[in-house]
């Protein structure tokens, strides 16, 4: 059941996605254009999405353990050091240029968009690289 | 500044649905999306495999099924620049396994429960986005 779970997860995510037009680079980079001619809309779907998920996170943890699972498995690291600071700039940097994230990323390969295949093709590489040289988390 | 293409309801009604997703995650799999980590796990790991892959595929399903049930052809614009995208991308994997996280994992997930490190992470690739973008549009 938990499989069944994965994929109508990630398919509401993705409509989620597209609903919000965060799938659309642009709506991005239009909200990181704070400067210039800025598009709020990103930091809107963010407190639509905490609205739901903050309330709910804080009542389900305290359950005994996850309806189709042994036990709850997130990381409780609480370690803010160089790496989190350091990974989290060269992503933002990835993120202004291109104005996609992997969420939006993936999700845009539904289109056959051939430049959203480069980036995730680039990104996949990138998660490898991190990897072979043991930046991981 | 000036505000344009702002829409609001939009933006709200598409982050509750993603939140949404986020919650049926955790309170039946017990765990957190995080997309960066679910996709590069997927193909490096060989826990919960098959679990990322579907959530992945889920991710691509999630825009063909609105466009079926809605009729509407959703359009993107994204860079034409081949050396750009391939920086980004690049930019985008290393980055985020390295911190950990990305705009979901951080951004809904870890802000969802709190967690300072994930509001650091946040706000810090929020601000070199937004420093990124003011750099582009003066070159």
């Amino acid at each position: 059941m938990n499989k069944l779970i994965s994929l109508i997860s990630g398919t509401i995510f993705g409509i989620g996605l597209v609903v919000s037009q965060m799938i659309n680079p642009e709506k991005v980079l239009g909200f990181l254009d704070l400067f210039g001619s800025w598009d709020p809309s990103l930091a809107f779907v963010m407190i639509g999405a905490l609205i739901i998920s903050s309330p709910l996170f804080h009542l389900i943890k305290n359950k005994e353990k996850p309806l189709f699972a042994e036990k709850f498995n997130y990381s409780n690291n609480k370690e803010i050091n160089n790496k989190l600071v350091i990974g989290s700039a060269l992503f933002g940097a990835g993120w202004g240029l291109g104005g996609l994230c992997p969420g939006p990323a993936i999700s845009s390969i539904a289109l056959l968009n051939i430049n959203s295949i480069i980036f995730v093709v680039a990104m996949f590489i990138g998660f490898y690289l991190a990897k072979f040289f043991k930046l991981s988390i | 500044m000036n505000i344009i293409n702002f829409t609001p309801i939009s933006a709200i009604i598409g982050g509750m649905i993603i939140g949404l997703a986020v919650v049926i995650f955790f309170l039946f799999n017990g765990r957190l999306v995080g997309i960066s980590g679910i996709a590069a796990n997927a193909l490096s790991e060989k826990k919960n495999k098959v679990d990322n892959l579907l959530f992945l595929l889920g991710l691509v399903i999630g825009p063909i099924i609105y466009s079926v049930f809605t009729k509407q052809v959703i359009s993107i614009t994204i860079s034409n620049s081949l050396i750009l995208l391939i920086f980004a991308g690049l930019l985008v994997g290393i980055g985020t396994r390295i911190g950990g996280g990305c705009t979901s994992g951080h951004g809904i997930s870890g802000i969802g429960r709190f967690s300072l490190r994930s509001i650091v992470a946040t706000i810090t690739f929020m601000v070199v986005g937004i420093l990124t973008v003011l750099i582009k549009n003066f070159v």
